[in-house]
Order: C-alpha cells, then structure tokens, then sequence
C-alpha cells in the first residue's frame, strides 16, 4: 500500500502540470473578456491599453511559463518567507488578479476562514446525518421511515439552492428576523456574544448546504446498505447468533462504505472550493464567490490558480479513496 | 427506464422467462408503479398537453388586453381570496408579461424533461462505462482515473464559452437554432457529469471483482465482457441507480443555470428551471409561479427514483426470489 | 468661502438636520451594500463603476458634479470659468486654485505636486490607466506655485471640465505612489487597497470583492463631519438580496443600482424600513439597428462589414419597427420610475434631448399602414413580409438580464403583429460587452439584426459621444472590431454637423448641432431609443441626506449623511 501510495504521488506531478495546461488553454479558448466590467464610456484605445498592462500582449505559451514560475517558484518562496521571516521572495513578481492587482494567493488565504466554517460544517451536519438515515431506512426498507427519508432527501436534491435559499431567507429573516440575511465576513468571535452572532449567521447558509449533500450520501448509503443486506454473509453472521447491532453496524457498513467514502471523498475538495451558489445567496463570500466574479471578471489568473489548487485537493482525495478501499476491504490490492 | 418498455410485452411463448420474472417483481413492488405512473402522467402532459391546450406558451397580449391578462392568478386563489384576479380560460394564472403559466410549465416540461433524461442516460452510460472499465482492468485504471481527475478538476462555466464559441454557429446552422443548443446543452451537462458515477462505479468493481463468485467465472474460462456483463454490473447496479435519479435532478438544475447564464435556449424558451428562476424574485407576491415548477422538479424526480427502485429490486435474482 | 455656502445648502436641503450641527463621528456606523463588490480602492487600475464609487470614499477630484449635473468646487477654491479668468480666451488653458489648508489624511499638506504627479501616473504608458481618456488632448500640466495647477490643451478645448474633475480622476497623494507608477502600478497592493486621501473616510480595512471598513478622516477639512465614524462596505450577491437587505430587513441602510423591475421594488418597499430613489443621467436604453450586412454566408471578413443591410436600410422598415414600440409600457414593466419614455439619443441634459412627433404612442395599424405603402407586403402568405424577396425576419441579441429579456418577448410580440419575424438570443454580458475579437458573440460584431443594450457618457458634454455616430468609428476587422459605431451608421449629413459640432464654442449653438444629431440618427436608421434609464437606489428610513447623483458618484455627499433618530 506505502509503495502504491509513493507511485500515485509520483504520477500526480506530471498529471497536475497536464491539468493546469488544460485549464490554461481552456481559458485562453474562451471568448471572455477582462475588460467586460470596464464601463462603455472607456473608449477602446484605453481598453487596449489597459489589456497590455495586465501582460495580454504576451503569447500565450510565455504567459503560461510565467504563471507556473510564479506559482510553483515564487509563492512557495512567499510561504517560506512568511514563516521564517526570511526574505527569499522580496522583488520577485507573485501571482497578480486582474481584478485587485493583488497576489491571488492573499485573496485566497483571506477568503479560506469563512468558506471552511460554513462549508465545512454543512459537510460534518450532512454526514452526521446522512449517514445514520442512510444506514436505517435501508434497515427498514419500505417503512414509513424509509419512505420519509426518500420523500425528504428527493425534494432536498431537487430544489436548488438559488430557490432554498432565498426560501428560508423570506421566513427566517424577513418574516421572522431571527437571522441576518447576510454573512458578516468581519465578525470576529471573541465572546459569548459574538459565538451567538456568528452561529445565528450560519444557521440559514449550513441548512441549505447540508439538505443537498444529506440528500445525496443518504440515498448512496441507503443503496449500498440495500445491496449487503441480502448478501449471504450476512445470513452467516446472523445464524452464528451474532446480535443485529453487530451484524449491522460491524458487518455490513463495513461493506457498504466504499460508494460512500468515495462520495465524501469527491465532496471534501468542494469544501474548500466552496459552494457558489449559496455563497452568493447569503454573501458569505468565500471561495466559491471568489472564483464566480473571477470567471465573469475573466481575471484568468484568479480563475487559474483557483482551479489549479482545487485539482490538487481532488487528486489528494482521490488518492485517500484509493487508499480507504483497500483498509475497507482488504481483497481489493492495487499491486 | 427503457427496460420497462421491454418488458411490456413478455414472451408468452414460454412459460416463465426471466424477463417475465422481472416484470412480476415489479408489478409488486407499489412505489414503482406510482412512480411510474406519475411519471408517464408528467410524460403525457408535457407532451401532449402543448397540442390540446387552447393557450400557447410564447404568446404575449398586447395593447389593453396586456394590463388585463398580466399577472392573473391561478383559479384555486380565488377560494380564499374573492378579489383576486382569475380566470377560467387561465387555470393556472399568467406571468408578469400575460403569458400563460400552464402552457409554459407544460412546453418547459417537455426540454427540461429531455434535456435531464438524455443528459443524465449520457453521463450514466459514459459513466458507468468508463467505472467498470478502471475497475475492472487495471492497466486502464491509472489513465481513466486520470481523465476523471482532469475533468472533476475543470471549471464549467468557461468550458461552455469554449464550447459556445466552437460549436453553436455551426450545429444551430446543421440542425436549427433550438435543436442545435439541445444537442450542445446535453453534450455539455453529460460530459461534465460522469465523474462521480465513473468514480463510484469503479471503487465498487474493485471491490466485487475481488469476490469468489468472479473468481469461479474467470477459472471455467468465461470472457472477461461475459463477466462484466453478467457478474459485474447486476452487483453495481444500485448506485447506478442513485446517480440516475440524483443526475436528471442536477441536469434539469444545471441547465437553468446555463439559461440564466445566457448559454441556454433563446430566452423565450420556457423550461422549468428558468421559470423557478425568474419566479424567485416575485416569490412573496406570487408563489404559484415558484411553487409549481418546483413541485414539477421534484415530482419528476420522486418518480424516477421510485421507478428506479423498483427496477432495481426487480433485476435482484436474489430479491426477486423471495 | 465656498465650503461655507456648501455646508449652508446641505443644511437648508436637509431641512435644519439635527445631525449636521453635530460632532465627527456622533452617528455611528453606516452600512452600504454593493451588489456588485469593489475589488481595488485606485480608480485608476479599474474602470468599474463598482470601485470608482468605492474609492470615492477616500480620493475626491478639483471639482464635481452634483446631483443637478452643475459643476461645483471640491478640492479647488472656485470653477474656473473664462469669465472669472479661469480659462483663457483661445481655451487652450485652465487654471486650477487649490482650496489653502488642506490636508491628506496622514496630515501631510495637499499640494499642486499631487495633482501633477496624478497626471504623470494615469498617463504613463505602461501604466494601463482606465481614466486615460480623461486626459485626452491634454499637452501638460504646470504647477506654478503651491497651490495653482496650469493644464495647457493642444487645441481650443470648449468643454476643458476632463481632467481632474468627477469621480473617475481623483488626485492621489505624490508621496505615496511615487514608487507605483508605470509598469510597477499593480505591485503595490498596499497602496491600491489603502490609499491615502482627503475624503470623510479612511480605509481601516480593505478585503478585496468581500468587504471594506472606513473610519472617519481625523483631517477631513470640515471638523463637524462626517456624522458618521464608521462606513461598512458590503459587497457581493445579486439585486434582489441588496434591496431586500435596506428596505425589508433593515439590516443595511444604503444599495446601490437596484436594477429590479418594478413591481419587485414596490414589494420591497412595502417592507417598510426603506424607500427607493431614482435619479437620471444620460443613460439610454436602446435596439442598435445593423446597417450592414450580418448574414452567416458573407465570411468573417465580410460579415457585419458590408453595405447595405437586407431590409433594414429601407426608411419604412425601422420607422414601423420603432411605432410598432409600446414604451410607455415597457417602461412600467421594466424600469417604474426609474425609466421615461424617450425617443432622443441622447436624453440628458435635457436640452439636447429631442421629442419626435408619436414617439410615446404605439402605432400598429399606422406601422401596418406604412410597411404596405412601401411595397413590403406578405407575398407568400406564411405571415412575414418580404422586401424583395427577403423576408423580414431578424435575430435579435442582447446580454442576459431578466428586464431585457422581458423585453424582447414583448417586443418580438409586436413586431410579429406588423409581419416581422423574430429570433431571440441573449449572450451572457462578460462575453458581449467583452469585446474579445475572438469571440461572436460581442456587442461590438453584432452578428445580428438589431440588438438591445444601453450606453451613456460621462459628465454633461455629449461631444465624444455624438463621435460614436462617425462612419470612420465602425467595427471591423480592419480596427479589431473596436470601433464605437456600433450600428455602422454611416451619413454625410451626420459627419458635416459632427465636424461643425467639434468647432463650435458657443453653448447655444451647440445645442442646436446636438438636437440636429439627436434627430439624424433617429430618422436615418442609426438606432431605435426604447427608454431613458435612471439609477435606482435604495435608502434605509433612517439614513439621512441622500441626494442621488447619477452624474458623479453615489457617495458623493456622504460627508453630510446623517442617522435619523
């Protein structure tokens, strides 16, 4: 498994810099424009201008050159100076946004905090939840409950977040005023006070987030459970007068965990990539509005990094499934 | 779902096929034959309702008729709400610009239907073929699961302005303007979609092909498509079947996202997605206009995963014994 | 003291304020939603209305507009006008006074140098400034003396009100920037995100697209303003949820450019806890009419660039197609009061605008009446007219925006009741108002028949606007497709008055030119004017002092906002 794991992260090098050329390409292909937000009262000299000022005059293949310097060069640079103090990185050009003329990676770093809390914990509720409901209305097949869970988690899934959020918005803020409509991204927990404040922000954004994802792991849950339970084994372990929490619990979720860790497994990059949708709904501005107005403002560096980083998360994730399979069922050998 | 047609006509020439054993179980099992039934209720609406309903779905009052015909209220509000502005030759209300609610929601069902079932069998075949291909041979595994990696990791959004920019011109001037976003919009919403199937598919391989049963087939000397095909996908079936339900969801959701976007049909091209989000706004005002698309989306749905179900129980030798 | 009459009319137009005989900062906070969010506190790395406004905060130019359109002093004692000796009499030269005593807010004094080095950092050309078109024509900038800024025109410069005046060039501390200019601009993110400057307030601190905390200006000139110590600038989401936040949950006090439709504001403010404001500047809704050819079968090269247009070149055709026009009622569905009905290019300052004869009546039968005098008639019977042979059937584009597109189904509804056939599309806006050559999709290709947007100009003289209607202006290959003709209008008489336009000095005359322009453009096919926009904004009850201005920034006043207790 440790050498399969080594080779894997060896394969994952040439398999990244493949991706981030994709993605560059992708991006120069696309018809958008960073002077798109720039009013019309600019005339198109200026807007040429300014084209050149963000390095558009360049060809394509030595602005991609450049961005790999800067971000696989220059920013680890940055990171080491910040930790050590050292002073490795001063003068070198970082990765600039066309939007801010900032280096993207102090955008990002600034943006993590708020995408982590309310994606984060939407993750963590879902599972709790999904899972438990996944395990039992496969238990009990058919049963009232089972036929809840689907109704629920079905008209979860298929109302989308644009409408959900808007929904719990006019009860619960506008109607009620129990919760801000809006995510103070400035609000510091200090206290007591403000740990209420930041929880009652959190409410509405994590309600949303966690009904899509519950509805999604408890259905693979359930499935996975559906197809275990009948299997012969588990007669085995039954008529060994093993108890049914037992056979349950050890036996068959075991068994049924790898569509489910690979589910998870798909949605942890996500978390940090954040949920574009509802952040925008509830202006949590994380990083999932960030990359949003970077794809409109087409601040291709932005977008870029962004993507880049996020496919990094996924490679990882992908690999940490892998490696889960193998604990979860032994018979499967990657070697 | 196009087993269920097969299995509508059994061979009767036999006393009990295998297929005629299928269509037992799923006659019992209860949740599928509603969801199926619900399910060609919505099909019928959607597609006959356009031709034998009097409004049509585009047409806009002008001059006086426009103040008067706007903003109508479905019948039902005026059981609780006498003044409200109603009816009869409008049973479900009109829009804020009089155009009739019942006829977009029909016409809208009929894209939003197609586009969620095409590109969901897309992503699902892809998909599903591309899982049990990794999973099963092992020199493929590493490349596959690659692609998989390249694709999870790229941003939608610049992928359709490529892929505008690239195909529109061309497939609407080949096969029409609306046929030609179809076909882009399908093909789009497929080939962003089969990841996490793919990625599913091939973790429960990995773990099935492992299993004695497989190791018995491959020992009396079966071919490794036999095995795949008998051995394999019945016992990777269920989260097929998730994905599926879970994909038609997505892709009527996503494709509203691309209409509201500006990359969808022309904008007087009713679907359900864009009429609940051009609603949301008037939301308090008028709750009809969310409530019934949105009731659509889940209903389509609902049934599709009760059918599902059901087909899964059916295909189950082990189920369908008992 | 001109500061003195300006506080004296904020006081009288805030009726006696409580507030405003009250000390820095008595007010507390203010909360101001951008549903588009600020990314970068320096105009002059961003052209975007968003952070133009934002950094209006902090920066303040020589003088501006108010909320009239008349240009008032800011920084600079008085306007210099010829009369006062301000501006020469050839008009190559306008001299600037700064106001003595004033401060940046690190304390330091502000100085012509500052005003000069502005000049030097927007026009360097490395430097990629957006407001470089503010110092058009502009040969140098002297500084004789502390205090007096000299800006030398190359030619007689009728309207020298460009440089330095409005939110789009405000001065920018020397000392700060010194390091910044050229290619460097971008590199200091510190003082991009905190400049330092005279405004009421001072960035404490800036998230880029998220959030920006202000702090009152312990320098700001008028020690009894503003009222408020703190301005939280929330930006991000959409129209809907800004609105909802001021005027139904109360959360906000202040959003910015609701562009909803009516009855979603009027629902709003049933809310209770704010109120909409209009306000207009020149801003004009209107369908652009192709006058060239844009059929798929010409090629790149020759699409969109040839004349004449199938059908549209023909008088009777546009003329139908714009009575067939209902804009009374597109204004009451897509803009409320925040739209007028207008048939003028250019709609304000009023006294440019023009007011053709039937332009706010829609005329069918007469649109009907004038199409069959003309011969295009429906020779085949499959209810389209034909012009020659053509059929009358057009694409109609615009950018994706639930207003627009009710607009083209209405408006596709009545052009098919005078036999006009219509496609519809809509083009996601960061691809059409992009103008990447590369793509088809841009306003400036115009693949299509006619297409639908709104443009305005900045400030109150029309002149380099008028410009966009010259047939040397059309987009082509040959120019990357970044003309501004965007109709590829192409008149002699329209070029004759232009160029008397340009030389005339006299503001009666020119207004006269103006209107004659307004009315070419309108009968010769240049375009169809569907509505003269404002600015729709939202105000909390409790925030006083807001007077909209739609020719300057929205923040203009700020300084005198007050809480209503």
């Amino acid at each position: 498994m440790l050498t399969f794991t080594i080779r894997r992260l060896i394969v994952a090098v040439p398999t990244l810099l493949f991706i981030s050329l994709v993605i560059f390409m992708l991006l120069e292909l696309a018809p958008s424009d960073p002077m798109a937000q720039v009013p019309l009262t600019v005339p198109a000299e200026v807007r040429e201008k300014m084209r050149i000022a963000l390095g558009l005059g360049e060809p394509t293949h030595i602005r991609f050159w450049k961005w790999l310097v800067q971000f696989f060069w220059v920013e680890p640079q940055v990171l080491i100076d910040h930790i050590f103090g050292t002073s490795f990185s001063d003068g070198k050009l970082r990765v600039l946004s066309w939007q801010t003329r900032s280096p993207v990676m102090d955008v990002v770093v600034q943006r993590i905090p708020q995408t982590l809390t309310v994606v984060g914990t939407a993750y963590v509720v879902a599972i709790l939840i999904a899972l438990p409901i996944g395990i039992y209305s496969a238990y009990r097949q058919y049963s009232w409950f089972d036929q809840l869970g689907t109704f629920v988690s079905m008209v979860g899934f298929s109302v989308p977040p644009f409408f959900s959020g808007v929904l719990v918005i006019v009860i619960f803020s506008v109607q009620l005023g129990w919760f801000p409509s809006i995510y103070d991204t400035t609000l510091k927990v200090t206290d007591w006070d403000s740990f209420v404040k930041q929880l009652q922000q959190m409410v509405m954004p994590v309600m949303v987030l966690a009904l899509q994802i519950t509805a999604q792991l408890s259905r693979f849950m359930r499935a996975s459970m559906l197809d275990n339970l009948n299997q012969d084994y588990v007669r085995t372990a039954r008529a060994k007068g093993l108890g049914e929490y037992v056979v349950v619990m050890a036996h068959v979720l075991r068994n049924s965990m790898i569509p489910v860790v690979t589910v998870i497994a798909l949605g942890i990059p996500s978390i940090f990539g954040g949920a574009i949708i509802t952040e925008q709904v509830f202006k949590v501005n994380g990083i999932g509005q960030l990359l949003i107005t970077a794809i409109e403002a087409n601040d291709l560096p932005m977008v870029q990094t962004l993507t880049f980083i996020f496919a990094v998360l996924i490679v990882l994730f992908n690999l940490i499934a892998d490696v889960l399979y193998g604990v979860l069922d032994p018979r499967i050998r990657y070697d | 779902m196009t087993e269920t047609t097969q299995t509508e006509t059994p061979d009767l020439s036999t006393a009990r096929s295998q297929w005629q054993d299928v269509w037992q179980q799923f006659k019992s099992h209860r949740g599928a034959l509603i969801g199926g039934l619900f399910f060609l209720i919505i099909l019928f609406g959607v597609v006959v309702g356009p031709w034998i309903y009097w409004n049509n779905a585009t047409f806009v009052p002008t001059g006086r008729d426009f103040i008067k015909l706007r903003d109508m209220r479905p019948i039902y509000h005026g059981l609780w709400d006498p003044s409200a502005k109603v009816n009869w030759a409008y049973p479900l209300g009109t829009d804020n610009l009089g155009r009739d609610m019942l006829a977009r929601l029909m016409f809208g069902g009929r894209v939003s239907l197609a586009v969620g079932m095409t590109a969901m069998i897309l992503a699902l075949v892809l998909g599903t073929f591309i899982g049990v291909i990794a999973g099963y041979f092992k020199r493929l595994d590493g490349l596959l699961m690659r692609l998989c990696d390249l694709f999870l990791a790229l941003p939608l959004l610049p992928m359709i302005l490529v892929a505008a920019v690239l195909f529109r011109e061309s497939l609407s001037l080949s096969i029409g303007p609306e046929a030609g976003v179809f076909v882009l919009i399908v093909c789009l919403i497929g080939i962003t979609s089969w990841m996490p199937t793919a990625r599913i598919v091939r973790g429960d391989v990995l773990a099935v092909k492992e299993r004695e049963f497989i190791l018995a087939a491959r020992s009396i000397g079966t071919k490794s498509g036999k095995i795949i095909n008998r051995h394999i996908l019945p016992n990777v079936l269920s989260p097929i079947m998730v994905s599926a339900t879970l994909g038609i969801a997505t892709a009527i959701i996503t494709e509203s996202a691309l209409s509201f976007l500006g990359f969808g049909f022309p904008p007087d091209f009713p679907t359900w997605g864009r009429l609940l989000n051009d609603s949301v706004d008037r939301m308090t005002l008028y709750p009809e206009r969310v409530i019934w698309p949105g009731v659509m989306i889940s209903l389509s749905v609902l049934s599709v995963n009760y059918l599902g179900d059901g087909l899964r129980d059916a295909l189950d030798p082990r189920i369908r014994g008992r | 003291m001109t500061f003195k009459s300006l506080l004296l009319g904020a006081v009288a137009s805030a009726a006696l304020a409580p507030s405003a005989f009250a000390e820095r900062g008595a007010d507390g906070q203010v909360n101001l939603i951008y549903w588009q969010a600020p990314s970068i506190m320096n105009p002059f790395l961003s052209g975007g209305t968003k952070d133009t406004e934002a950094s209006s905060l902090v920066l303040e130019p020589l003088a501006r507009y108010d909320a009239s359109g008349a240009i008032v002093p800011w920084l600079a004692s008085e306007v210099p006008t010829v009369d006062n000796g301000g501006i020469s009499e050839d008009l190559t030269t306008i001299t600037w006074k700064i106001t003595p005593g004033l401060k940046w807010s690190d304390g330091s004094a502000v100085t012509s140098a500052d005003v000069k080095f502005t000049y030097d950092y927007c026009t360097d050309p490395e430097g990629g400034c957006a407001q470089l078109s503010k110092f058009d024509g502009v040969a140098s900038v002297d500084t004789p003396d502390d205090l007096t800024v000299v800006i030398t025109f190359e030619g007689p410069t009728p309207a020298p009100y460009g440089p330095f005046v409005g939110v789009e060039s405000p001065i920018i501390q020397k000392a700060q920037f010194e390091n910044c200019t050229g290619a460097k601009a971008p590199e200091c993110t510190e003082a991009n995100f905190n400049p330092i400057g005279t405004g009421p307030f001072v960035v404490e601190e800036f998230k880029p697209n998220d959030v920006i905390t202000l702090t009152a200006n312990d320098m700001y000139r008028d020690p009894a303003k503003p009222a408020f110590g703190r301005v939280l600038l929330k930006g991000g989401g959409d129209a809907t949820a800004a609105g909802r936040a001021v005027m139904e949950t109360g959360e906000y006090d202040y959003a910015w450019n609701l562009q909803l439709a009516p009855d979603v504001i009027a629902q709003m403010e049933a809310g209770g806890k704010g109120k909409a404001v209009a306000g207009f500047g020149p801003l004009l809704e209107r369908i652009m009419l192709n006058n060239t050819n844009p059929d798929p079968a010409l090629g790149p090269d020759e699409r969109s660039v040839v004349r004449p247009h199938p059908f549209l070149s023909d008088p009777a055709v546009y003329k139908a197609m714009s009575m067939a026009i209902d804009r009374e009622l597109l204004v009451e569905i897509g803009y409320g009061k925040a739209g007028k009905v207008t048939c003028s290019w250019v709609p304000a300052p009023e006294v440019y605008a023009i007011s053709p004869e039937g332009c706010d009546v829609q005329d069918i039968a007469g649109a009907n009446a004038m199409l069959d005098a003309a011969g295009i008639v429906d020779t085949d019977g499959d209810g389209v007219r034909e012009k020659d042979g053509v059929p009358l059937s057009m694409l109609y584009q615009t950018s994706t925006n639930a207003v627009r597109q009710d607009f083209q189904a209405l408006i596709k509804q009545w052009w098919s009741e005078i036999g006009i056939e219509t496609e519809l599309r809509n083009v996601n806006g960061s691809v059409f108002f992009g103008g990447d050559p590369g793509s088809p999709d841009t306003f400036q290709k115009f693949y299509a028949d006619v297409e639908m947007y709104a443009n305005t100009f900045n400030g109150t003289d029309p002149q380099a606007y008028f410009g966009k209607g010259v047939c040397a202006q059309a987009p082509s290959p040959d120019n990357q497709w970044q003309g501004e003709n965007i109709a590829r209008f192409c008149d002699e008489e329209f070029e004759t008055v232009y160029a008397e336009l340009k030389n005339t000095i006299e503001m009666s005359k020119r207004i006269e030119l103006g209107q004659q322009l307004n009315t070419i453009i309108f009968e010769k096919g240049g375009m169809i004017p569907l509505v003269h926009r404002g600015r729709l904004s939202g105000v909390s009850n409790t925030l006083g002092g807001v007077d909209l201005n739609v020719w300057d920034t929205e923040l203009w006043n700020i300084a005198d906002w007050y809480r209503i207790k």
